[in-house]
């Protein structure tokens, strides 16, 4: 519960603004935080006339757990499945982050074999976030069956996932210098299999919605983004790619094995819904292909670099970013050469990328915030922290 | 790495409370924590990450701004700037439209009890053009109020709450500083190091959620 009236800070807003309060014909709605399709506990409070939205104001918070003031009082180590409890549907790539970045910290390098698996998880998660996005923003807008559909492929990278590390959704599946747990022996099998599968799976996705009018009507110049806005705002990930900035922080500044695949960067053109649609479609392509060459040839060796049981980095600060399927993640650890870290910043992409609902909500429709919302795919847990 | 130049003083050098450089030993860990150290350098530790560092960029920031860099550093290859608060509105727009750091990727804060400015609040720059990174360091004393940077990159607004809210930092001129992730009556600033880890805001617990504190 905040304290406060409803709506008080829009109307004060408004009186900035040199309105009184609200005109005549405006209202406030309040939307949120129990609502199917705010993903989670998001409150937003919405200033209306009539059915148009005039602006958009987020509550955020009630996932807030400290995660950051819990890392100073963790070891390096025991820090490390807290990350997964943030953006909780991409584990995987929140705990790449964090174990790279300690790694730098460190100044140690995991091995080839390890940063190759690694990898390939990665990617299957970028896949699996993916799809759960797909499969609940299609249902937000109306469609039912793309979240049957979505769920049964993300079924078998979770299944993957449990066979490698025992978890399917907070995996914890990396180690500060590598790898806890050495690749199970059909892991190559079971990716290809799914690699395989999975190309004809997407055609299915294409099929029901891309050429679909209703699909086109609710999406198409919804929530439009230009990528000079993208850029002040700190929107990244395929929100910025979609209004055509072919950047990705995977080719720019590679990390993992990263650098040793051929991938593609979609690009969108119109940075609104549809396209934020086709770049994560076509994303999920890429990270299909990624994930076959990197299979064709795993390196063998160790899989744990040489790190000691008590981790003291020396003092000092590292910042390291990635790109996860929802943009850049980016942690700051500041070292004072105690076991424990000085202070961990995390770079949530979905609390920045979330900040950006108010500029695209603006002028639409009331319906038009679901899509608007479904598409900045946000997870909770990482906005709250 | 092995082809860090030798720096010119030793970590023992008495500057243990220069502003943004290597950070001192902990305050206070907090309750709980393992016996903390305070962690002497060890008389043999390889050479200190952090080293000066004296390259184009950071000439055309001291020929450009003098006395307001404070100093220039590289950690772990890392580069970073510490500069004076007071600056910091014209130093952020001279590396938007000089620099080319046309996204600000991350703004946070860390809290050094022990120094005389208590705080740094560290800027993460990205250049699109030139694929780098440089971050801004600038240690502020909690009423300071140094300048809001909404207005250069609007990204800041909900980082300069967050950092307002775990911190307890103003910033001047920011348009809704307000908390973000905590609720809006809540007493005290959870990531300052004088919070403990147990602590929480226990009149407000009580009063709004009907609990005690400390479940």
């Amino acid at each position: 519960m905040r304290t406060g009236a409803v709506g008080d800070t829009v109307q004060e807003d408004a009186i900035k603004n040199g309105g009184t309060l609200l005109g005549a014909d405006e209202l406030v709605l309040n939307m949120g935080p129990q609502h199917p399709s705010t993903h989670g506990v998001l409150r937003v409070k919405l200033k209306l006339d009539g059915e148009r939205v005039r602006g958009a104001e987020c509550v955020i918070g009630y996932l807030h757990r400290g995660v950051e003031k819990i890392a100073e009082s963790r070891t390096y180590q025991q820090f490390a499945p807290y990350v997964d409890r943030m953006d909780y549907v991409a584990a995987v790539s929140n705990g790449l982050g964090y174990c790279e970045a300690v790694e730098k910290l460190l100044n140690v390098e995991a091995p080839p074999r390890a940063r190759v698996i690694r990898t390939i998880l990665t990617e299957l998660q970028r896949i699996a976030s993916h799809l759960l996005w797909l499969g609940t923003h299609a249902l937000d807008i109306g469609a039912l069956t793309p979240l049957f559909y979505c769920m049964r492929e993300r079924e078998e990278i979770l299944k993957i996932f449990e066979k490698y590390c025992g978890a399917r959704l907070t995996t914890h599946a990396f180690r500060i210098g590598g790898l806890q747990y050495e690749a199970y022996d059909t892991f190559e099998k079971d990716v290809e299999r799914f690699c395989l599968d999975f190309e004809r799976r997407i055609q299915e996705y294409v099929d029901l919605l891309t050429g679909n009018s209703i699909w086109i009507g609710r999406t198409r110049n919804v929530g439009v983004l230009n990528a000079a806005d993208c850029i002040a705002l700190g929107a990244s990930g395929p929100i910025l790619r979609a209004s055509g900035v072919k950047w990705d922080l995977r080719k720019a500044q590679p990390y993992a094995a990263y650098d040793q695949y051929k991938f593609e960067i979609p690009v969108g053109t119109n940075g609104d819904t549809y396209d934020r649609y086709m770049v994560r479609i076509e994303e999920m392509r890429q990270s299909r292909l990624i994930c076959l060459q990197a299979i064709e040839k795993i390196p063998e060796g160790a899989i744990l670099g040489k790190v000691g049981k008590v981790l003291k980095p020396q003092p000092g600060e590292i910042y390291h970013s990635i790109e996860a399927p929802k943009g850049i993640l980016g942690y700051y650890v500041v070292s004072d050469g105690t076991t424990q870290p000085y202070r961990v910043r995390i770079r949530p992409p979905s609390f920045i990328n979330l900040q950006a609902l108010d500029k695209m909500c603006r002028g639409h429709l009331v319906a038009d915030v679901v899509a608007i919302i479904g598409t900045l795919d946000i997870v909770l847990g990482e906005v709250d922290r | 790495m092995a082809e860090e130049p030798k720096p010119p003083q030793s970590p023992e050098s008495p500057k243990p409370e220069s502003p943004g450089a290597a950070p001192a030993p902990p305050a206070a860990k907090p309750a709980g924590a393992p016996a903390a150290k305070p962690a002497p350098p060890a008389p043999k530790s390889p050479a200190p990450v952090q080293v000066p560092l004296d390259s184009e960029l950071t000439k055309r920031y001291r020929a450009r701004f003098g006395s307001a860099i404070l100093d220039a550093l590289e950690d772990r290859k890392q580069p970073y700037l510490v500069i004076k608060a007071a600056n910091l509105a014209e130093i952020a727009r001279y590396s938007r439209d000089e620099e080319k750091f046309d996204l600000l990727e991350d703004y946070t804060a860390a809290d050094w009890p022990r120094r005389e400015k208590r705080f740094d609040l560290v800027a993460v720059l990205y250049s699109f053009p030139h694929n780098t990174r440089l971050r801004l360091k600038i240690p502020v004393v909690a009423q300071e109020r140094p300048s809001s940077l909404v207005e250069i990159w609007p990204v800041a607004n909900w980082l300069e709450r967050e950092i307002f809210d775990m911190f307890g930092i103003e910033f001047a001129g920011h348009p809704d500083l307000k908390r973000i992730l905590l609720p809006d009556g809540w007493q005290g600033h959870p990531l300052r190091k004088d919070y403990d880890i147990l602590q929480q805001d226990s009149a407000w617990v009580r009063e709004n959620l009907g609990i005690e504190s400390g479940q």
